[in-house]
């Protein structure tokens, strides 16, 4: 039996009650454990299990606390959250709202990471406008990181193979351990003031978080920063992010990523100019052949015909008058044939042998002709000349 | 120093000015003369660029100062 002193309270009631205490007990709690049941909710929000040997809590961490994360959390995962304990009434469990978690085994580095990321993205040193543009062309380049690294060979092969004359002026420099990030910003500085690249790669190879730790550093990030030569950031591999990568005006998964993005392909270059040589000498041989056509259609057109047209008339009348000319000439030539004829015929008919064929007969007598008869005395020799022939004689009496 | 000077000037430049006189020949709007000209100016930029790109060796060298503090090149084993 219950007494008569109880007071009843709604589920509601005692739920508020429980969520209260709970919320103020446990504002902020870090807790360790294992990812499990790990699913996203299409509105982008995480809800999972966090776990260990013998307990287990549900969780979940907004779609914005969840976009600061530098890796994606999933089954099996270590880690650490960080979050306020609430109850979550219809379903009548608690839960953690996590607003921060972090890998097991990153901790303090992965901390610093994050504070000194803050500071400078509350600086805008990350902001993406003011980036520098990265030269499309560049002739010379400068290379910072370790004289005897991996990535050194890496971007050498690949700038030899893509883009063979180039020039590369490397400030070998130590890339982890103590001091690194100190010759590192000062490699930046020198490579400015020596002024004579057109970009700067900085990086290293991939290795452990230590390793790359240089490149997280506030000294690299302002030299970056302050660099007036676009720099390309190429630490380790896709996966690692530095603090580099976000000041610097590109960031390149890796260093032979960043040598492949700073130089174009050469044979692709050389490409472009024969087109465009090409493109050159046909655009002007086509407005040539235009050119050509239009003068050609103007030649044979009506109007620049009619010289032509006249010289071709007057050639024409030359034609003609000469043949009348000519015409003309044989008739004088035929007239002046007939007139000699005529003119023969009639010298003809004077010639004193003419008469002699209509039966008249000379009488010559040494060498002349004889007139008279007086002249010839008896016993001369004369002769008698016939149209046809001389007969000789002698007078008689 | 032997470093030639850099670069901002030369292919870079080159190209762009390669690449606006194509542009302006395809749009064909200069009168011949000046499209002559131009593509004098054109084929000429084509070749040097070219001749650049087909420089056979690539030229690298390390930065070190010297004891008076100034840059110098030398050959990188």
């Amino acid at each position: 039996m219950l007494g008569p002193e109880r007071k009843i309270l709604s589920v509601t009631e005692i739920t508020r009650k429980i969520r209260i205490y709970l919320e103020e007990t446990f504002p902020q709690v870090w807790i360790q454990g294992e990812i499990s049941n790990c699913r996203r909710h299409t509105s982008g929000h995480l809800y999972f299990t966090l776990k260990d040997e013998t307990a287990q809590i549900s969780a979940l961490m907004w779609q914005s606390n969840l976009e600061t994360l530098l890796f994606a959390p999933e089954d099996g995962m270590k880690v650490i959250v960080r979050g306020a304990i609430t109850v979550y009434p219809p379903k009548g469990n608690y839960q953690i709202d996590v607003d921060k978690m972090q890998p097991v085994g990153i901790g303090e580095l992965q901390l610093a990471f994050e504070k000194l990321k803050q500071k400078l993205a509350a600086e805008g040193l990350f902001d993406p406008r003011r980036r520098k543009p990265i030269p499309v062309y560049p002739e010379n380049i400068g290379i910072i990181t370790s004289e005897s690294g991996a990535a050194l060979h890496d971007m050498k092969s690949v700038l030899e193979r893509r883009f063979p004359s180039i020039g590369v002026v490397v400030l070998p420099v130590r890339v982890q351990g103590p001091g690194a990030a100190q010759e590192i910003a000062q490699a930046i500085v020198d490579m400015n003031r020596y002024g004579r690249v057109d970009v700067i790669i900085v990086g290293r190879g991939g290795g452990s978080l230590e390793d790359l730790w240089a490149f997280n550093e506030e000294i690299v990030a302002r030299a970056i920063h302050a660099s007036r030569i676009p720099v390309v950031s190429a630490v380790g591999h896709e996966i690692d992010f530095t603090i580099s990568d976000f000041v610097a005006d590109l960031r390149a998964p890796t260093p032979s990523a960043a040598a492949e993005l700073v130089v174009r392909d050469r044979a692709e270059l050389l490409e472009t100019l024969r087109n465009m040589s090409y493109t050159m000498k046909q655009t002007l041989t086509d407005r040539v052949n235009g050119y050509f056509e239009r003068v050609k259609s103007l030649v044979e057109s009506y109007s620049f015909n009619r010289p032509k047209d006249y010289l071709r008339e007057f050639a024409q009348t030359l034609d003609e008058f000469e043949r009348s000319l000519q015409l003309k000439f044989h008739h004088f030539v035929e007239l002046t044939f007939q007139k000699q004829l005529n003119f023969s015929q009639r010298l003809e008919s004077v010639n004193p042998r003419g008469v002699l064929k209509r039966g008249y007969t000379m009488v010559r007598h040494k060498g002349t002709v004889v007139t008279s008869s007086k002249k010839l005395e008896v016993g001369e020799r004369a002769v008698i000349e016939f149209h046809d022939g001389e007969v000789p004689t002698r007078v008689e009496r | 120093m032997s470093a030639r000077k850099t670069s901002k000037g030369s292919f870079e430049d080159s190209l762009n000015r390669l690449e606006k006189i194509v542009e302006s020949l395809e749009r064909g709007q200069v009168p011949l003369d000046d499209a002559l000209n131009l593509y004098e100016e054109g084929i000429q930029l084509s070749k040097a660029c070219a001749e650049k790109l087909k420089a056979a060796e690539m030229r690298i060298k390390k930065l070190a100062k010297n004891t008076g503090g100034q840059f110098e090149l030398q050959d990188l084993e």
